[in-house]
């Protein structure tokens, strides 16, 4: 029995009140132009200006299948689905009593109660969403399929409260399953378990501690080592933005360009954030950090952070992405193509993340500022495929959130002033410009081109 | 037999209760007693297998296999005749006892009958069990004409359900109010009325019976002004009361029901109440009242199970606060829904309540096309609602109700629109606005 379900997840400030989806819904499932049969509704008619629909929420203890006198309604414990059984129901509507949500009511063209079914798991209102303000989670069934796997990391973790690396490392580890090898070069993972404590490691997997500025290349050899003796391992590095970015960068450009057979994982924290929070290449312009410190003589980072991903791209990779843990469900098909490309040659994935000490926000927002960093386009998603040769956005935002609603979240930009967020913003729709006009032309256009 | 969870009931308090034990407690055995030899179903539903609505195999709230999975000991075909709290045992009607540690009485109601002389002799009919619904069905077979006495849900739902069948209905309430009078007010009973009596039930309001005599298809109604109603079937809907005369020493303290706190605690240590059977807090007054309706059984069956079962912080924010917590009962709100001839309304919380003092009503009546709604606001809350072929989610109106949610500048707004101006305020109410601070 699954553990968690997939959801109907409502976006109500991203509503434009079109109406599309209960036009989608009355079609699909009473083939009527009558929105009156539509299991979502909009909420309407108010002097103010406020839109957003009310659906089934498919709750975990539903009300309304507790007070069916007729064991009409019941909870499928496979789909999470409430379902209402037709031949059963006696129409005494006691179940829209219970219900707080509007998500059972009753229709008087039917004469009969109608609910979402979320159409069998292809919900038709999500289709027609233009604003994409309904979105079918499916990152349930990410959970559903890792639950049972085998955890290969150590149940205590020595990271600060809050840390986005413990679920970053957990997954990546689980879905790569424990046929790997782990390359953890200095930096927060090491000293949080992947090397261990005294002579004891913390992973599951064969894993060891390459300096900085050798990560690839020892991960490299290792992999060529095993090949050799007729063992397929997944040759993986967990290595910060100093180690893959700045110190790392030239063991890094010599085995993608060789093609070697690894999938390296850059976590990009924006800075040297293990041993003091000093800045590093990836630290974005105005930063905060204990080398660019604010002051009468300097107001934080004064250059902007150099693109990593992209240049990464530059290699001949066969797979570079970039992910958030925050979308877990792009997050593990990402590492899936990652992984499966590291057997073919180079597979890079560039992980945004968070640390909530250095950059200075409550604990608790990790996949919240995560989030902001892709709607307001500070962070694209996207993945491109050597055998493709095509850049795609994974998770394109067409409306993004100004960038101050991701900098507002972070007391390491707080000094900032008007001019420099601006100066933020024009660098991420830059980069956002130049991505799509990649997308557009093709990666070997823009080889060509350079 | 000795048990460590009793539950003597088996409809929706019993089964919430059972359901939460089982949440906090997989391995205490647990035994539930039914007084009918079926699986376990909602008196709620009786109406419906009278009208043909639903056939009796479809009805079961749970299967074999719920008892099976759940480890649950259900005995059925028993009755309680005695419960012993100084000793904590139950004797069955069979002579077995069963020894309990934690006993959760949730035996519902049973009919009452009016003092009329003549009627207990009489072979008359009511509607509270599996087997009253057979009775009413096999006697309605052969019978031409009925008397139904009462315009309660039980009533109403069986003169509807006869009269669909062919009977000729003759509808007797003693006093002169209008139908349903626990739940709707004289306006909108009045409409109710109106559409029983067009779909050809004889409605006999102001006719006190003072005689009910003879038995099988042959009986003899008389009421005050000396009329007779000759007819083949009497049944009676004159009222509940709690079940609960197995208590023959007078320990647990008893009211109309038995009298329990907000965790469904009776005055004796380790025995639990809920459902048609307790009389809990009142949502309104604050006081001790019954409210037998199925939203509320589930409601205190699940409080009764987590407090039996015993969840440790509960428990102890209980006793230490001294007053709710998140998971006591909140008090007992009235509300239901009744279904007549294709028609909808529902009454909710203070639903009978008239322009006065503290209270302001909004009216809206087309008689005309059998549509009326009212709303009750106490100052910018509301407090109650009736709807007749309205389009309201009721469920939403209940949480606007119980959550006391002040509808400021919003409240001319609402009378306006009920409708949307309802799911948007619980819409801003259910989700928490996410704010992000350093």
């Amino acid at each position: 029995m699954p553990t968690a379900y997939n959801t109907l997840v409502v976006h109500p400030e991203k509503c434009n009140g079109c109406g599309d989806c209960e036009i989608a819904c009355a079609k699909v499932k009473a083939d009527s132009s009558d929105v009156a049969h539509s299991r979502i509704k909009m909420i309407k008619g108010l002097g103010e200006e406020f839109f957003g629909p009310v659906v089934c929420m498919q709750c975990g203890e539903p009300n309304c299948v507790k007070s069916c006198p007729a064991h009409a309604l019941t909870k499928n414990p496979d789909t999470g689905i409430v379902e209402w059984n037709k031949d059963r129901c006696v129409s005494c509507t006691i179940c829209t009593l219970g219900c707080p949500y509007s998500g059972i009511y009753y229709n008087p063209l039917v004469s009969t109660v109608i609910k979402c079914d979320h159409c069998g798991g292809d919900p038709e209102c999500v289709k027609v969403c233009k604003p994409k303000a309904l979105e079918y989670s499916v990152e349930a069934t990410v959970y559903d399929e890792q639950g049972p796997l085998e955890d290969l990391f150590g149940p205590d973790l020595a990271a600060c409260m809050g840390c986005n690396m413990e679920i970053l490392v957990r997954h990546t580890l689980r879905h790569l399953g424990p046929d790997t090898v782990l390359a953890a070069p200095p930096g927060c993972l090491p000293g949080v378990c992947a090397v261990g404590f005294n002579a004891a490691t913390g992973t599951q997997v064969p894993s060891f501690h390459p300096l900085l500025t050798n990560t690839a290349s020892m991960l490299a050899g290792v992999r060529r080592y095993y090949k050799r003796i007729g063992r397929d391992v997944t040759a993986l590095a967990l290595a910060g933005d100093g180690g893959a970015a700045d110190v790392g960068f030239q063991s890094l450009s010599g085995a993608a360009e060789r093609g070697e057979e690894i999938l390296f994982v850059c976590i990009d924290n924006e800075g040297y954030m293990n041993t003091g929070m000093q800045r590093s290449g990836t630290t974005p312009f105005g930063s905060w950090t204990s080398t660019t410190p604010v002051g009468p003589n300097l107001r934080g980072k004064p250059r902007d952070a150099k693109y990593m991903p992209l240049i990464m791209l530059m290699h001949n990779c066969e797979y570079v992405a970039t992910a958030v843990t925050a979308y877990m469900d792009d997050f593990h098909k990402k590492l899936e193509k990652a992984h499966q490309a590291s057997k073919r040659g180079f597979a890079y994935l560039h992980v945004f993340s968070p640390c909530t000490t250095g950059w200075r926000y409550p604990g608790d927002k990790s996949i919240e500022v995560q989030r902001r960093a892709v709607v307001s386009n500070t962070f694209p998603l996207w993945e491109y495929e050597r055998k493709t040769g095509k850049l795609r956005f994974t998770h394109p935002v067409d409306n993004p959130e100004p960038i101050g609603s991701y900098i507002a979240m972070l007391g390491k930009f707080r000094h900032l002033t008007k001019d420099e967020i601006a100066h933020l913003q024009k660098t991420a729709d830059d980069r956002v410009r130049m991505l799509k006009a990649i997308e557009a032309s093709g990666v070997e256009t823009l080889k060509a081109v350079s | 037999m000795q048990t460590k969870y009793l539950i003597i009931g088996s409809s929706h308090a019993g089964l919430s209760a059972a359901d939460e034990i089982r949440v906090q407690d997989q391995k205490g055995t647990l035994t539930m007693i039914s007084m009918e030899n079926c699986l376990p179903y909602s008196p709620t539903i009786l109406p419906y297998i009278v009208e043909g609505k639903v056939e009796e195999k479809d009805i079961y709230l749970r299967d074999e296999k719920y008892f099976k999975d759940n480890k649950i000991n259900y005995l059925r075909g028993k009755k309680v005749i005695q419960v012993s709290t100084k000793t904590s045992k139950v004797t069955l009607d069979d002579g077995s006892e069963i020894g309990y540690k934690k006993l959760l009485v949730a035996t519902g109601s049973e009919p009452t009958l009016p003092p009329t002389p003549g009627l207990k002799e009489s072979s008359h009919l009511v509607l509270r069990t599996m087997e009253d619904a057979r009775k009413i069905n096999q006697a309605a077979q052969n019978a031409k004409s009925a008397v139904v006495m009462g315009t309660g849900l039980v009533g109403m739902h069986a003169a509807e359900a006869l009269g669909k069948k062919g009977l000729t209905v003759e509808l007797i309430r003693g006093r002169r109010r209008a139908v349903l009078p626990n739940y709707f007010d004289n306006d909108s009973g009045d409409l109710i009325h109106k559409v029983f009596v067009d779909n050809g039930i004889r409605c006999n309001l102001d006719h006190q019976v003072t005689q009910v005599e003879g038995k099988n298809g042959n009986l003899k109604v008389t009421v005050k002004d000396g009329t007779v109603f000759e007819t083949n079937m009497v049944v009676v809907g004159t009222g509940v009361k709690s079940r609960m005369n197995f208590f023959t020493t007078p320990d647990v303290e008893l009211g109309e029901g038995i009298l329990v706190d907000n965790m469904m605690r009776t005055s004796v240590k380790n025995v639990w109440a809920a459902g048609d059977v307790a009389q809990a807090t009142d949502f309104f007054s604050q006081k001790k009242e019954l409210n037998p309706i199925l939203p509320d059984a589930f409601e205190q069956g699940k409080i009764a199970g987590l407090s039996m079962a015993g969840d440790p912080a509960v428990i102890l924010a209980f006793e230490e606060i001294g007053r709710q917590v998140a998971l006591s009962y909140p008090g007992g709100v009235s509300m239901n829904t009744f279904n007549f001839y294709g028609n909808r309304s529902f009454a909710l919380g203070l639903s009978l309540v008239e322009e006065k003092d503290d209270y302001e009503v909004h009216k809206k009546n087309v008689p005309e096309k059998c549509i009326y709604q009212k709303l009750v606001f106490q100052d910018d809350v509301l407090v109650g609602a009736i709807g007749i072929n309205i389009t309201i989610d009721p469920g939403v109106m209940m949480n606007l109700i119980r959550r006391g949610i002040h509808l400021n500048k919003a409240r001319d707004e609402f009378i306006e629109k009920p409708l949307d101006m309802s799911r948007r305020l619980m819409w801003n109410n259910w989700r928490g606005v996410v704010k992000i601070g350093r």
